[in-house]
């Protein structure tokens, strides 16, 4: 079932009020689907009583039109004024003292038309439809079609101007996380429901909280992969404001979901195990909230000779597969790497102290003189020992300007 | 009808008798070294002194697992992994989740038992390599029957690594490592200046295993 407004104010919002299916048939017409809303409202014409109702709300003059068929309800709400419910098969009866006009057709067909004397939708209705086909072609069998309200097609849908946000303001200022957390849920559950009645998901979580102080706290979450896992966000949301706690008690929620198409992935036998995405980053949320925000993610190493240069990237599962290499001697790092005292003899450590590191040099190999961003304004040199000490182990020596370091150990 | 006739009955219908009592042998990984493969669903440890090489085949089984194309975990109690060792050891570094817990073992402890309950990742690492042993020591027993009991019945490889055994009788499988021979080239650095490298490293990891102990030597190239 399909309604037309045909008139002038701001018809479209009107019609969305009714239906997300709305078509903008003409800057003056909009047609909408109304199937299902007999659940809601009852009978046509208590569907059409509504609207006329929301109609003077948001004071649009049009005439409502109800039909089983969109382009007969355009038709009927072009030509009659007020409310129009054409009963279903009754189609063409109903239309039939229409003007042909209504139809717009071309020049050409409406001149024919006219010298033939047919000027109703009735008087097009009665022809036969070979008749027809022979003498005017399929425009004139797509005209006789709507003139006796038979035509069938689907409406193309006015794009909705999405928007998924929502605001909350709380009668008292809540000053715990708790609490909070139930606001929370509520914002995030009505704008999931949102999200799924289109077949969308979300990828970005945008928080704004006003707060009795008159500041305002902004958090923004990012998802790898789109989402709609309300129960994920919500315990995302109260990590994120356990390590960023608001200053004051919060006064007003604001809250918006970036809406993207829900990512589908085919799984398979032989694909490699890793972890679900959103999944991943609740637990790697959790990590962060035990051992420090910027201590977890995968090392990614710097294009430098500088030594110990890397720097920490947000994990991501996946990426290109390893090779396997022989087996390679490993370096174990102090951070920070210990400062050391070193008795040299003849150039060359022979004894070496430092916290938790104490014994006779017994083999050495060095030293390896590196230096580099000499060119910058932070230059770095130093003299590398690789050493075997008494106590049993090996370990990795360097001197610089500032003094003697171990610098960790091979193991 | 008698036990004994329900159970001849049953062997028939199934081709043959069938062995209640024995568990099905657990899913294998390679660890790098041959013969030594480290159960998938079970706590593994890695134990030995400072320089035994045992971060040497904790590379090497990131390797493995990087090359299988698994996610792997690293929890570094003490921050003390190198990348540029393990990207010379050929793991992928963009398939490993690294955490860092400066120096806090405890924290170590709820990471791991956080990437384990999260599921997903081929191969998970706790390392308490250089984890005070007072501090390891204090590690409660019902801890690690937690960690065990997470990785149960999961396809994840967990391994621990630390000075000495912690675990207990919640590790599978326990690989000593010890270092048998460090060997430099070139001539005796006391004697005149002359070009002398650390070449590699020969070390031993035991196993040590319910049904079968055995033992073997890797040798761990430094260049």
């Amino acid at each position: 079932m399909f309604a037309c407004l045909h008139g002038s104010g701001d018809l479209a919002a009107l019609a969305f009020d009714f239906s997300p299916l709305v078509e903008r048939t003409a800057a003056d017409t909009v047609t909408f689907d109304v199937s299902g809303l007999d659940r809601l409202f009852g009978h046509p014409h208590e569907i059409a009583a509504a609207i006329a109702r929301r109609a003077a709300e948001r004071q649009v003059k049009a005439s409502i039109a109800i039909a089983d068929n969109p382009d007969a309800a355009i038709c009927a709400a072009r030509g009659f004024t007020g409310t129009s419910l054409i009963p279903h098969g009754d189609e063409a009866k109903f239309l039939g003292g229409l003007p042909l006009a209504l139809l717009s057709p071309n020049e050409g067909l409406a001149e024919t038309l006219e010298r033939w004397g047919i000027r109703r939708f009735q008087d097009l209705a009665a022809l036969p439809p070979l008749g027809i086909a022979e003498r005017l072609g399929p425009e004139g069998l797509r005209l006789r079609e709507l003139a006796r309200g038979e035509a069938e097609r689907k409406l193309l849908p006015l794009a909705d101007a999405l928007s998924f946000e929502d605001a909350y303001e709380p009668e008292y200022p809540v000053d715990l996380l708790e609490p909070l957390a139930f606001l929370l849920a509520r914002l995030l559950n009505g704008l999931a429901t949102r999200l799924a009645t289109r077949g969308l998901a979300t990828d970005e979580l945008r928080l704004r909280l006003k707060l009795e102080n008159r500041d305002t706290l902004e958090r923004t979450l990012r998802l790898p992969v789109p989402s709609l896992d309300t129960k994920a966000f919500l315990k995302l949301l109260q990590l994120d404001l356990e390590a960023h706690p608001p200053a004051s008690p919060v006064v007003h929620l604001w809250m918006a979901m970036n809406p993207v198409k829900p990512q589908a992935s085919q799984s398979g036998l032989y694909i490699p195990m890793a972890p679900e995405p959103v999944k991943l980053e609740l637990t790697l949320a959790r990590i962060r909230a035990v051992v420090g925000q910027d201590r977890v993610g995968s090392p990614e190493l710097l294009d430098t000779h500088r030594p110990n240069a890397f720097r920490m990237r947000e994990f991501r599962a996946g990426g290109a597969a390893g090779r396997r290499a022989d087996i390679r001697l490993a370096l174990r790092l102090f951070r920070p790497p210990r400062q050391a005292r070193v008795a040299v003899a003849s150039g060359k450590p022979n004894f070496v102290t430092a916290e938790g590191v104490r014994g006779k040099v017994l083999d050495l190999a060095g030293p390896w003189r590196t230096s580099g961003d000499w060119w910058s304004m932070d230059p770095w040199s130093r003299d590398e020992w690789d050493i075997a000490l008494s106590d049993g182990a090996l370990y990795r020596i360097y001197c610089e300007p500032k003094g003697w370091f171990v610098e960790g150990n091979f193991d | 009808m008698g036990a004994a006739a329900l159970r001849e009955q049953f062997d028939s219908f199934l081709g043959g008798p069938l062995d209640w009592r024995t568990r099905p042998l657990p899913e294998t990984v390679p660890s790098g070294i041959a013969d030594i493969d480290l159960p998938r669903g079970a706590l593994t440890e890695i134990v030995g002194p400072a320089s035994s090489g045992r971060t040497s085949l904790l590379l090497s089984i990131l390797a493995a697992a990087a090359e299988r194309q698994e996610s792997c975990a690293l929890v570094d109690a003490e921050d003390s992994f190198d990348p540029v060792s393990a990207a010379a050891a050929g793991v992928c570094l963009d398939r490993l989740l690294w955490v860092r817990c400066a120096h806090n073992a405890e924290h170590a402890l709820k990471a791991a038992d956080l990437l384990i309950q999260g599921g997903g990742f081929g191969l998970a690492i706790l390392d308490l390599g250089d984890t005070p042993p007072a501090t390891a020591r204090r590690i409660s027993l019902t801890s690690w029957f937690r960690l065990r009991r997470a990785v149960e019945n999961t396809p994840s490889v967990l391994v621990s690594m630390a000075r000495q055994p912690l675990a207990r009788t919640c590790a599978t499988l326990v690989l000593e490592c010890a270092r048998d021979q460090a060997v430099w080239s070139g001539a005796s650095p006391w004697g005149a200046p002359a070009a002398r490298l650390l070449r590699h490293v020969r070390a031993r990891a035991t196993s040590t295993q319910r049904r079968r102990a055995c033992s073997h030597v890797f040798t761990a190239a430094a260049i």
